[in-house]
């Protein structure tokens, strides 16, 4: 019903930060919703997005990243990145984002395809059973670039 | 603009979303879901009145909500309304399109 010509979304997510991870899935979700298809390519760090005993636990970088108007080394300090993850969990909370696990079941449900990719979870040596159900498989990039099989397919690296 | 829809004139906006909730009945509902190639079965109804309640409530809607309204699940709700199903089923509703992202 929108006159997009966008038809299928592809991400990449190769970070594990909140910040990404949330970019990621508030972008594949509203692409869901707007009746276009997506899906995630979870590689290197991503992978902790879907794996079940990290994914509860990600956190907003507050080292090197200025927009955290907070000084480098305060950033560092033990339980700063806790902190501030922590308020901006509660934050996302009250705009009724889900958490990480509840937000790939609506992914999956709404029909949004998540990936694992093959090369990362043999370097960090994962087995399936460490991944979340929800996961369509454990793909190359190569097979990943199948998916973009039609016209308006967009391609996105976080 | 006006659109003349089930024998009745409404008002709506260039998307074809009601602007006064009031001028909406269910046969307006029904051929709006028509237009967009949507059937009205027993369960659309049920989540149109979901949705119905949640706006009269001022409150918003979110895929999340839907999830947590005990009314449907997330599958359901896409396979009822394909292509895009809060912006198709609040159409259907009479009330506007969700501002939210989520």
């Amino acid at each position: 019903m929108s006159n997009t010509k966008v038809k299928k979304m592809l991400f990449i997510l190769s970070k594990a930060t909140l910040e990404n991870v949330y970019a990621a899935f508030v972008m594949a979700n509203g692409a869901r919703m707007e009746g276009i298809d997506s899906e995630i390519f979870f590689t290197f760090f991503g992978l902790e997005a879907i794996q079940k005993k990290k994914l509860e636990h990600l956190h907003v970088a507050t080292v090197g990243n200025p927009a955290m108007h907070m000084p480098t080394m305060l950033g560092g300090l033990p339980g700063v990145e806790a902190l501030a993850s922590n308020m901006m969990k509660k934050e996302m909370d009250k705009l009724d984002m889900p958490p990480v696990g509840e937000f790939l079941e609506i992914l999956s449900d709404s029909g949004c395809k998540l990936w694992a990719c093959k090369l990362a979870v043999d370097m960090f040596h994962l087995e399936e059973k460490d991944l979340i159900d929800e996961l369509d498989g454990i793909l190359t990039i190569g097979d990943f670039y199948s998916r973009a099989d039609q016209e308006g397919t967009q391609l996105l690296f976080i | 603009m006006d659109k003349t829809i089930a024998q009745a004139t409404i008002s709506v906006d260039q998307e074809g979303y009601l602007t006064d909730f009031s001028q909406w009945n269910k046969e307006i509902g029904t051929e709006i879901a028509h237009e967009q190639g949507i059937e009205m079965t027993d369960k659309h109804w049920e989540i149109i009145d979901y949705i119905q309640d949640k706006f009269k409530n001022e409150e918003p809607l979110s895929i999340r909500g839907i999830k947590k309204s005990g009314v449907i699940d997330i599958k359901q709700f896409y396979a009822l309304f394909p292509g895009g199903p809060l912006k198709k089923a609040t159409m259907i509703a009479g009330i506007p399109k969700p501002k939210s992202c989520i």
